[in-house]
């Protein structure tokens, strides 16, 4: 962002449409869906406002005050008051107001209106507005407003996008500022004698809108903002007060109602019709979170979910397994000339990146059904029901959607934690959403239920065991959180204060949107890092090669015949590799876990990302089969693979007993770079991320080793 | 004079006070829950707590303990919307 830019600030309630008009104005595509704090972060976009006027456009959290509480509305009061690194002030801001609740999403617009920036206000959602039968006089509102250009739009449909544009290029050029309101007398003059207090102690006069923050709030950001140190100014405060005090003010309650006051008599005769708002809402809800039926259909949903990621996913998974296959077949014959090129090609990137695509449905699938769920407004009903479970430990309802998020991947699930206000509930919870069983994890427990649960227990088995796994995580998430929130962090009961937004039908576009973009991700996973990876671990477990090695083993066994032969070279060869040695060398770490050295280098190649493991167990197990791969499943090569030395001789490796203690700890340990660094960032700082790590890692082990070595004996 | 948390569900109630010093209240003030305000207790969660109230046309969850302090007149079905001062 070079100095010159013009920026403009998207700033309004929560759940208004800020990001759906952002899309619309910039042509891009940030996350929109119906909950209050879908946006946590900052984003900026180009918006060209017509005759060349180009301006770079910021779409923010939604907040309902300037009070700040949690860090994602921080961040707006931050960026408008340039208080940022490396960013100045907005040269204007664009107001998005909830057309159908006009009065509470005025509050902030006239808080905004202290700021004395150029402003814009744009009545959004006025299709809903419109099917409610209210009608609103924005010529009135504008000129009541000062003369601000007043836009009604619908943005998801697109309409009044253009008139949006003028407004922005309008206020830009004529600076147009919305009126503030006329404070009581005694106020202002609170107002004023913080003003020159500020000034004369730090030299700098503060804006109108700091004085107010220094005033109404009583947390102590703004003053320590400007350096107004507490000696200096705690009389000067409490005089200030005392002054709103004897107006008839509480001086904590005064800002909400001279502002609220203000806005009923500015909004008299601008809104006419609309009673019997909610009508849906109040209908669904009725069942939704009827005493009976709401746990029930809840519980249901969460199921449905994940049974039907399981079912639906086994098609297209299928198909491509087979086209892999098929490319091994196509391939493997004409690379027959250089072996090792048709060893890297085949044993390396085919089995190991297929293996890792194959889970791409399930991710689809499950991206699918939280973008839904969100979008028609059940999310925010989940968490309230949730609500009491999460109170129990410490947390609140707002975890829920950072937790569920967890079950398809931590790192949106930590983002979204920034709507919590507490830093000490909001750490607990980001502590337990790595618990939650991520998308990545799924390829091993698929993987395992498919190979061994299921061939051997039967289908119902292993969706038994695939929704079992996904509560290992959060069964031990919440001791933990309960543990951390009581005993460690000592969090004091959270308030819940959510608002549960209108039900929608989900918009497809939308919704198909994340899902696509979650995929995608997905998918350059696979071409990246997966794809080094995988190479990395084929070269370990290729190299060195050993040339005499047919000669010794015909040696010392001269009756084999050749093929035999060639299998126990292949073998030997894998055995005597880098990695054959490395995870031989490691492997009585994880020997209690009943895990052989091949899974042993599954799990260390898994720590910077847990996906990894598949197509490692896919390069270790089927490089023994060389050429002929594309007949051998990697289920089936993990299904014959025996213990061939030490107290477990002949038995399988692949025990029910191994199968469970591999699947506890893929649930539990800390495998994913990427997770480690967002902790890190979201709770400032290494030492509860090196925390998170090292806690998930050993109760990973132990667990493992419990379920192991019970499971064994009862057995 | 009745603590918010033992309205019945369906009914109204019009705020008469509220603690200005918690951060909760805080946030209700923002939200536009002003004394004198009415709102309608619309019902408990499945596991009783926490509770959904409407007022100015959006509802919003609010926990039974902070519910306990927010004190409200039992009012007839009649929205009647006038703030007060609150001193
Ligand atoms: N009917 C209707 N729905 C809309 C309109 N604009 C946005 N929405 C929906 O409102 C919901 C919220 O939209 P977002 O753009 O995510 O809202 P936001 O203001 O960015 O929300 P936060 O990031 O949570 O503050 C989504 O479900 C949108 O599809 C509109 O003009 N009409
Ligand atoms: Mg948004």
């Amino acid at each position: 962002m070079s100095a010159k830019e013009i920026t403009v600030a998207l700033v309004g309630n929560p759940n208004t449409g800020k990001s759906t008009l952002f899309n619309a104005l910039t042509g891009l595509r940030q996350k929109v869906g119906n909950y209050p704090g879908v946006t946590v972060a900052r984003k900026s976009g180009r918006c060209d406002c017509g005759d060349g006027l180009k301006v770079e456009l910021v779409d923010l959290p939604g907040l309902y005050s300037l009070a700040a509480a949690s860090p994602d509305e921080q961040v707006v009061t931050d960026v408008l008051l340039g208080s940022l690194e490396g960013s100045q002030q907005p040269d204007a801001i664009v107001v998005v107001l909830d057309a159908t609740n006009l009065l509470r999403n005025l509050f902030l617009a006239s808080q905004l209106a202290e700021l004395n920036l150029p402003l814009a206000v744009v009545l959004n959602q006025a299709d809903v507005a419109h099917e409610q039968g209210l009608k609103i006089d924005t010529q009135l509102l504008s000129q009541r407003l000062g003369g601000v250009p007043v836009v009604l739009t619908s943005a998801w449909k697109g309409e009044g996008i253009a008139s949006v544009r003028r407004a922005i290029a309008e206020v830009l050029s004529k600076k147009t500022k919305m009126a503030r309101l006329t404070w009581p007398a005694q106020v202002e003059s609170a107002l004023g004698s913080i003003v020159s207090a500020v000034q004369s102690d730090t030299g700098t006069a503060p804006s109108m809108a700091d004085a107010q923050r220094i005033l109404f709030s009583s947390n102590a950001h703004t003053s320590e903002r400007l350096g107004w140190t507490l000696a200096r100014r705690e009389p000067v405060i409490r005089q200030a007060r005392d002054q709103v005090r004897a107006a008839g003010f509480n001086p904590l309650a005064a800002e909400p109602l001279i502002h609220y006051a203000h806005l009923r008599k500015v909004l008299e005769g601008v809104t006419s019709g609309g009673a019997g708002k909610q009508g849906n809402a109040a209908a669904l809800d009725r069942v939704l979170l009827h005493r009976v039926m709401g746990p029930i259909l809840f519980t249901g949903i969460m199921l449905g979910l994940f049974a039907s990621v399981f079912w639906l996913a086994k098609f297209p998974m299928q198909w491509i397994q087979a086209g892999v296959d098929f490319l091994k077949s196509i391939v493997a014959p004409a690379l027959a000339g250089t072996p090792m090129l048709q060893s890297l090609v085949t044993d390396g990137i085919l089995a190991g990146v297929g293996a890792f695509l194959a889970f791409l449905p399930q991710i689809l699938i499950l991206f699918l059904f939280v973008g839904i769920l969100e979008d028609s407004g059940y999310m925010a009903r989940a968490a309230f029901i949730m609500d009491r479970l999460f109170s129990w430990c410490g947390l609140n309802g707002k975890s829920f959607v950072p937790l569920l998020s967890g079950f398809a991947c931590a790192i949106p699930g930590l983002l979204s934690t920034r709507t919590i206000e507490d830093p000490k509930a909001r750490l607990a919870t980001a502590f337990a959403v790595p618990f939650m069983s991520c998308s990545a994890r799924f390829p091993i427990y698929a993987l395992m239920c498919a190979a061994f649960i299921g061939p051997l227990y039967g289908p119902g088995w292993e969706s038994v065991v695939m929704v079992g796994m996904h509560c290992v995580g959060l069964i031990f998430a919440v001791p933990t959180a309960f543990v951390l929130t009581r005993f460690i962090l000592k969090v004091k009961p959270q308030p819940f204060v959510l608002e549960l937004p209108r039900y929608q039908m989900p918009k497809p576009r939308d919704v198909l949107w994340r899902m696509w973009q979650n995929a995608a991700e997905f998918i350059s996973k696979a071409g990246t890092v997966i794809f080094a990876i995988t190479i990395i671990i084929w070269a370990l477990c290729y190299f060195p090669r050993d040339a005499q090695m047919a000669e010794k083993i015909r040696a010392a066994e001269p009756t084999l015949s050749t093929h035999e032969l060639q299998a126990r070279m292949q073998a030997a060869m894998i055995e005597q590799s880098w990695m054959g040695r490395f995870g031989k060398a490691v492997q009585p770490v994880f020997d209690p876990c009943g895990f052989d050295w091949k899974i042993t280098v599954g799990v260390l190649a898994s720590f910077p990302a847990r996906e990894v493991i598949v197509s490692t167990l896919g390069v270790t197990y089927s490089i023994g089969k060389g050429a002929e791969a594309d007949s051998n499943h990697l289920r089936q090569a993990m299904q014959e693979a025996k213990w061939l030395s030490g107290p477990r001789v002949g038995t399988p490796i692949f025990s029910l007993a191994a199968v469970l203690a591999l699947m506890v700890f893929f649930a539990l340990c800390s495998q994913c770079g990427p997770t480690i660094a967002t902790l890190a960032q979201e709770t400032g700082g290494w030492k509860w991320a090196a925390a998170s790590f090292f806690y998930m890692t050993i109760l990973a082990w132990v667990m493992a080793v419990v379920v192991y070595q019970t499971v064994i004996r009862i057995l | 004079m009745t603590p918010l948390s033992q309205l019945l569900p369906g009914q109204y109630g019009k705020l008469s006070s509220l603690n200005p010093e918690r951060a909760v209240d805080q946030r209700l003030m923002a939200l536009g829950l002003l004394p004198g305000m009415v709102l309608k207790l619309i019902r408990r969660a499945p596991l009783g707590d926490p509770l959904a109230i409407e007022f100015g046309g959006q509802v919003v969850s609010l926990r039974l303990a902070e519910a306990e302090s927010l004190i409200v007149d039992v009012a007839a079905d009649c929205p009647v919307q006038r703030p007060q001062k609150l001193s």
